[in-house]
């Protein structure tokens, strides 16, 4: 049997063994070394934890009986340290030593540090792993400020104002999720949220974290003078890939290990996938691509490869507090603008040429997949576009025109 | 406890058997035998305190009924003193009650001194009414309802009887079911509804009923169909007719061309006149609205009389009225060359008679002014002070815009009526509230000359009163108490019945003596009864008439002046009734049922003439005439002449922007009847196109946009009752329009596509209730109506998307619960897919894409692929 050693045991990895396992159950025999000491879990699923919507083992969801059953050798809380290429082995930290015939890089990324005086301070954290789960959920009820208005950062501020902290949260832009979401929605989304207790300090740039004296945190300073007391900094500026290991071995590394449509790196016996890669210029934050390139990596490991990975735009999709938010594309003001505003639900959809180019949706997202593929498949939406906004139910119906008839008809 | 009343409507005067609740045809009454048509049937619909008139108003201020009549009787009073008494005048209506009509009447004819009391029934039958006097001496219909059904032939002339007089119809209908041997022609430039029944279908060219009768009477002589005993034996005038008909000729071939038939339709016709001895010739508007409207009802009572068929079982000419009450107004003297009960002003044995039966040395001497010119004196100033009852002549007279003019330069405008705002109401300085169908006490007499009840089974609204209260109210004020000594309604007709014994002793056929010593008991009990209260019902049929010497007299008709059609207003505009409405909808208007059928003014035109027009079918028309102009939408109508167009005479500014017919239609007269020609009106159309359509529901008046039109919902907020506008414009819009369109609301749904200038708004208060629906678009945004109109009604919660699309979704199946919230998959959906073989969660994923997100759904497939492979 050949061996197969995969650095990594979050998302990316744990779908590709499944589709693996499955694909080629009896060609490897695997190792998976995971920094954290847990098995498999949906990282997804860290901010329902930490609002206190689910527990730990609902979230983990390969379990170790998982990899026993397959025969997967599963080593946690020994994180690799060295790739000898040459020699085909990982050292982890432990000082196993694993041989590999195929090594998978999983290694994901870090959450980026804010460049600021008192970074380095106890109390400030940030909202990764399951291990800051629980670090914050043992927090005593405190002043809590949240940096970073993404969805990161509002699931995690959301969240903590659940579990009973005084929460702010600053965001460096004129409106939340500015990436996802227009000026509308991110308003809405910010009254949403401030009528569940959260505050905001918006167009806020965090300038220092101020000591209390005692090496913890007093207080956040903003770029505008002010000061927010704080006893706790989340940090949640974005991620950064993790290419340490890669870059040690001599692989090419870019703003991620360098990749090619098959997912293999330069070392032709190495391959990676998931945060911690950089394929055609685009580094990945979204779970969907990731599965979608666990299943290309699988295919290829489990030497049946002929399929290769290209970006697909996607939707992004992301519930906030039981809000529910999609949006993809293009949404600048270029081209026509369709609006619905309802109580709770907000909808926009740009239009360029009859097709749809960009869409938010906000509140109730149930017509997003029929968007979604309108726009994937260019449709010209000009016959249906008067009710296109109000969704799938309405953009077939019968009888049009019918009435206008009916009104004169003597 | 059920009532028994008659219907408000049309003249053919239908009993009706309600409780307020639940209302049928009176099987009892002889002129429907339990039959309704729509409008009766929803007539219960049409009632409610919304939009009534509660109080007296003196200039807009609500006063005591006692400072109103005051006002009113100061009023008349003191410009009588000043400048006489045709200075003062009343116009009344086909709508008021015989009593209401008696001591109107009474009063300004016999106490006031003027003649100056004219009534609507000017423009529907006082051609007839003149043909009648003519023909027969008195203003007498010979026949009754009954000749219809005993009839071989049927002629239906000028009449859109299915749709005008629907229970007659059905009773042709119905005889001719029973004997299809039976035959039925109907004489109409338009085909209408009612040709369904039609054996043949003259579509004369407009106004030729005169070349078409005189060819009749030249063909009968032609072929010896005469009846030349009953000439000789009853008539006077036959040569001098005969002759005046030859004039025209008797080549069938030029005739039929010059009337737009073909010969044999033509020549058919005539034949079967010849050869049915029991025929039957009804003639409603069509003939009486024309410039010779006298005259064509006479061309078609000298071929009765030709032919000795006039008051016999199933043979006479037949004019049917339109109004519930026209009748009874031409009995007790409504009209201003009438003195009463059938007699003349310009009579003296008459004059006498009636002056000494009054006790008055006021009567009248004179004929007064008809209608129209009663509203041209109201604008020279000759008339200042007029009181209209219970009707609209702002929307029913010809070149209605200058008759508003006139009202609001007017002195004194008294209106009495029943609903709170109108377009006449909106003129008026003393608005008084009179009681309406269903509060009101008293007696009509429909087309059949028959006598019935209308009865009351609701309470009176607010301070609303019986008309011949008030009028009888101002009488005594004007210092006239001893005449106008009335507590009851019964009182009235008691003493109009005494006065009938003055027509009897004239030689008239009027005959309500047996009435006259009636008690109050009797008179609640009364049934419908025809007169002469005794003996034959029909009149004339022993071929004695009530002329002087009891001759029938032939009256000769010479054709029209042809007049040419100029290319300025090339079309020939026609105007009627739709099915469904009734005169100015000030009741039908009411009931948003009745607008199910047709819901907006309209002008039918044929295919050809929108082609040629460049017009757009469902699109909108301006026709304009030499008075005015309209504004309606265009429909396509193969049974239009030609050359022709129809507009219903309906819609008003209460419910349109701008599409009162008769704005525009000139004020051209019969000659003998004063009855203006509303049905041939010169128009040029052309195309309007507006930049946006909409629909709007709110209680709120309509927004001033270059068309709207407004349909009642049957939905009432806080605020008042829901409408339905139907909008269109030729101005942007701005948002800060459509915002100040609607209503202050607590939630909003809104939809802006502002590209394509598609906007909807929906206001809802703080519990999600509907409060207004607003659509705009480049083209008529799509809703149903109706269903939106439900949304109002009920208190169901709707989904907002629904509310927004104006239509409701279908749910289609149930699939379940959403379980991939990413992708909004339900449980079905992916029960489905486990079925059809996907085996694992990437199965699924591949095939709903379920759990291909977040992944949170995955225990939940995996219990799924669990629960179904099992």
């Amino acid at each position: 049997m050949k061996r197969l050693v995969v650095i990594g045991n979050g998302m990316a990895a744990c779908r590709l063994l499944e589709e693996l396992t499955r694909l080629a159950p009896d060609l490897y025999q695997i190792t998976v070394v995971g920094e954290e000491p847990f098995a498999g879990y949906n990282r997804v699923m860290l901010s329902p934890l930490l609002g206190g919507g689910t527990d730990e083992q609902t979230i983990t969801t390969y379990p170790h009986q998982w990899y026993r059953d397959r025969d997967i050798r599963l080593i946690t809380g020994s994180p690799v340290v060295e790739i000898h290429r040459h020699r085909r082995q990982v050292i982890t930290a432990a000082g196993h030593v694993l041989g590999y015939d195929r090594l998978l890089l999983a290694t994901g990324a870090a959450p980026r540090q804010l460049p600021v005086d008192g970074v380095a301070l106890q109390g400030v954290m940030s909202f990764r792993d399951l291990h800051d789960v629980r670090t914050l959920l043992s927090l005593p009820a405190a002043r809590v400020v949240v940096v970073g208005g993404g969805f990161l950062g509002l699931e995690a501020a959301d969240a903590l104002v659940k579990q009973g902290h005084d929460v702010t949260l600053v965001h460096s832009r004129g409106h939340l999720l500015n990436q996802q979401l227009d000026k509308a929605a991110g308003h809405r989304l910010q009254q949403d949220l401030e009528a569940r207790g959260l505050k905001f300090a918006m167009q806020a740039r965090t300038q220092s974290i101020e000591d209390n004296g005692h090496g913890g945190v007093a207080a956040v300073h903003l770029g505008d003078g002010h000061r927010l007391p704080a006893d706790y900094v989340v940090q949640a500026v974005g991620i950064v890939p993790r290419t340490e290991l890669a870059a040690q071995a001599g692989l090419t590394v870019n703003q991620g290990i360098r990749v090619d449509d098959t997912l293999q790196t330069f070392d032709p016996a190495i391959y990676a996938i998931g945060e911690c890669v950089e394929h055609r210029q685009r580094t990945f934050g979204l779970v969907a691509p990731l599965y979608e390139q666990a299943s290309v990596c699988a295919s290829h490991l489990a030497e049946l490869g002929h399929r290769r990975y290209l970006y697909a735009d996607t939707a992004t999709r992301l519930k906030i507090s039981g809000i529910d938010l999609v949006s993809f594309g293009d949404f600048s003001d270029d081209g026509d603008t369709l609006q619905l505003e309802l109580p709770g639900s907000y909808r926009r959809l740009q239009i360029r040429d009859n097709r749809i180019v960009g869409m938010v949706l906000y509140g109730d997202v149930g017509d997003s997949a029929f968007f979604e593929n309108l726009w994937r498949n260019q449709t010209d939406i000009s016959a249906v576009r008067a009710t296109l906004l109000l969704g799938e139910a309405f953009c077939n119906l019968p009888g049009d025109g019918g009435d206008q008839q009916r009104e004169v008809a003597a | 406890m059920s009532i028994c009343t008659t219907c408000p409507y049309c003249g053919v005067g239908c009993g009706i058997k309600t409780d307020g609740v639940q209302l049928q045809g009176d099987k009892q009454h002889p002129a429907n035998a339990g039959r309704l048509c729509v409008k009766g049937s929803s007539v219960l619909e049409t009632l409610g305190d919304q939009d009534r008139l509660l109080q007296p108003e003196v200039n807009g201020q609500v006063v005591p009924w006692d400072y109103a009549l005051d006002e009113v009787a100061d009023r008349f009073r003191r410009i009588v003193d000043e400048h006489g008494p045709d200075a003062v005048a009343f116009y009344v209506s086909g709508q008021l009650l015989t009593e209401d009509y008696y001591v109107a009447n009474k009063l300004m004819k016999g106490f006031i001194g003027s003649a100056n009391i004219d009534t609507n029934s000017r423009l529907c039958m006082s051609s007839a009414v003149v043909a009648h006097k003519r023909a027969f001496g008195e203003d007498v219909v010979p026949g009754c309802y009954e000749d219809l059904e005993l009839a071989d032939l049927v002629i239906l002339t000028g009449s859109n009887t299915a749709w005008a007089h629907p229970i007659v119809y059905q009773r042709i209908a119905a005889a001719k079911q029973a004997r299809p041997d039976m035959k039925v022609v109907v004489i109409d430039p338009r085909r209408t509804a009612t040709c369904d029944l039609a054996d043949l279908h003259l579509a004369i060219r407009p106004g030729q009923d005169v070349p078409l009768f005189n060819g009749l009477l030249t063909w009968l002589d032609d072929h010896g169909a005469l009846d030349q005993d009953y000439i000789d034996a009853h008539t006077d005038g036959f040569d001098a007719t005969l002759n005046t008909a030859r004039q025209q000729g008797n080549d069938w071939d030029a005739l039929a061309e010059q009337m737009g038939v073909s010969k044999v339709d033509l020549t058919t016709f005539y034949h079967w006149f010849a050869a049915c001895e029991r025929t039957v010739t009804v003639f409603s508007q069509g003939v009486n609205q024309a410039r010779n409207g006298s005259d064509q009802g006479n061309a078609i009572i000298n071929a009765h009389l030709a032919t000795g068929r006039v008051g016999k079982p199933g043979a006479s000419p037949f004019s049917i009225t339109g109004q519930p009450n026209a009748m009874g107004g031409r009995e007790v003297g409504g009209l201003a060359n009438q003195l009463a009960v059938h007699l003349d002003i310009d009579n003296p044995e008459h004059h006498a008679a009636v002056a000494d039966f009054w006790q008055t040395e006021s009567l009248a001497k004179e004929n007064g002014l008809t209608a129209v010119d009663l509203f041209n004196a109201v604008e020279s100033g000759q008339v200042k002070a007029v009181w209209i009852m219970a009707t609209n002549p702002v929307d029913s007279l010809p070149e209605a815009d200058r008759v508003r003019h006139a009202l609001m330069a007017c002195d004194t405008v008294v209106v009495s009526d029943c609903v709170a705002s109108g377009d006449t109401l909106a003129c008026a300085d003393i608005r008084l509230p009179a009681l309406g169908w269903g509060e009101k006490s008293g007696m009509v007499t429909n087309s059949e000359r028959c006598v019935s009840r209308q009865r009351p089974f609701v309470k009176a609204p607010g301070n609303a009163k019986g008309d011949w209260w008030i009028v009888t109210e101002v009488a005594r004020r004007m210092g006239y108490a001893s005449a106008f000594p009335y507590q009851h309604e019964h009182e009235i007709f008691a003493e109009y019945s005494a006065l009938t014994a003055l027509a009897g002793r004239f030689g008239r056929r009027l005959d309500m003596t047996a009435a006259a010593d009636l008690s109050a008991d009797q008179y609640e009990q009364w049934q419908p009864q025809q007169w002469p209260l005794q003996g034959d019902p029909r009149c004339f049929g022993d071929g004695c008439f009530a002329t002087p010497n009891g001759r029938g007299r032939f009256v000769a008709c010479e054709n029209p002046r042809v007049r040419q059609i100029g290319d300025a207003f090339p079309i020939i505009l026609n105007s009627g009734r739709i099915r469904d409405q009734w005169h100015t909808m000030t009741r039908t208007g009411r009931a948003g049922r009745l607008f199910a059928h047709l819901s907006e003014p309209f002008a039918a035109l044929h295919p050809k003439d929108i082609e040629r027009y460049r017009l757009k079918e469902g699109g909108f028309v301006r026709l304009a005439s030499k008075v005015g102009d309209a504004l309606v939408r265009v429909t396509s109508d193969a049974g239009q002449r030609p050359g022709t167009a129809f507009m219903p005479m309906h819609w008003t500014d209460q419910f349109s922007r701008r599409a009162r017919v008769d704005a525009l239609v000139p004020a051209r007269l019969d000659p003998h009847s004063g009855q203006p020609a509303f049905k041939h009106t010169p128009v040029n159309v052309s195309d309007w196109q507006p930049r946006w359509h909409g629909w709007l529901f709110t209680v709120a008046p309509p927004p001033a946009v270059e068309y709207w039109a407004r349909v009642p919902v049957d939905a009432f907020l806080q605020t008042g009752q829901v409408q339905r506008y139907r909008l269109a414009g030729d101005a942007d819009l701005t948002e800060q329009q459509l915002h100040d369109w609607m209503p202050e609301a607590a939630q909003w749904l809104a939809l802006n596509d502002p590209a394509t200038g598609h906007f909807r708004r929906a206001a809802l208060d703080s519990e999600g209730r509907l409060l207004a629906w607003l659509a705009i678009g480049e083209e008529l945004p799509l809703c149903d109506v109706e269903w939106l109109a439900n949304c109002f009604a009920d208190e169901a919660d709707t989904q907002h998307l629904a509310l927004l699309a104006g239509q409701p979704v279908d749910a289609g199946p149930d699939l379940g619960p959403v379980i991939c919230s990413c992708f909004q998959v339900r449980q079905k959906t992916i029960e489905a897919t486990v079925e059809e073989g996907a085996d694992s969660v990437e199965a699924i994923g591949k095939c709903c894409q379920a759990g291909t997100n977040c992944g949170s759904c995955i225990p939940e497939l995996r219990g799924l692929l669990e629960t179904c492979s099992v």
